[in-house]
């Protein structure tokens, strides 16, 4: 497990902003659930900043590191059909390049 | 496209959660993957775009160990470090000696 530090990391987004999961269709290694792409949710913390994983999957550096965050998701905002209670929130570890402020 | 592996939230039943012991075979490709990372040879996330990349039919038909000996094939080969003559050679001689064992002395 890598030390998460935060101290340092260029972030776009802050703890409570409001942001919108971006919705693609890319090849490859991707760390962003289908599900969740184009979903509405709130950041929780920034994790760090990582090499992408979406170029270390060819063998390539992954660098500049690129922020990740945790994102808070309101189950019913999810899925559809949740019948679960409206408080009920779902945590998605997101990097910075599938965000976008909502 | 939804990668097949990428099944979040799609309808499922039950998950068995049963433990079970590994084989000898598992515990050597969970060694091999350490090596070959330790070596950077390859990185965890080329073992799951490997992994990633099996059709539906084969991933839903292989083990979790076995995904993973099909991707370390198909890293080590896309690198370069081994070449697909010298894995199919090599493994006509494994299965002709696995044949040997079981036909006893």
């Amino acid at each position: 497990m890598i030390a998460a530090s935060t101290a340092g990391v260029a972030a776009r987004f802050r703890t409570g902003d409001r942001v919108t999961v971006r919705w693609a269709d890319v090849p490859g290694h991707i760390r962003t659930p289908w599900y969740i792409r184009g979903r509405t949710g709130v950041i929780e913390r920034l994790c760090g900043a990582y090499p992408n994983p979406e170029e270390l999957a060819y063998a390539r550096s992954g660098l500049p590191a690129r922020p990740l965050y945790r994102v808070r998701f309101a189950q019913a905002a999810v899925w559809p059909d949740y019948a679960g209670s409206a408080a009920d929130t779902l945590d998605v570890e997101i990097y910075e390049h599938w965000l976008e402020p909502a | 496209m939804r990668s097949h592996h990428d099944m979040g939230g799609l309808p499922a039943g039950r998950v068995e959660a049963t433990e079970h012991d590994y084989a000898l075979w598992e515990k050597r490709v969970d060694a091999l993957m350490v090596l070959l990372s330790a070596g950077g040879r390859m990185s965890t996330d080329e073992l799951r775009k490997n992994i990633e990349a099996l059709g539906p039919a084969a991933y839903d038909r292989m083990t979790y160990y076995e995904r993973w000996m099909h991707s370390i094939s198909q890293t080590l080969i896309q690198r370069g470090v081994i070449t697909v003559d010298e894995l199919g050679r090599k493994m006509a001689r494994v299965e002709a000696r696995r044949q040997g064992e079981g036909e006893g002395p």
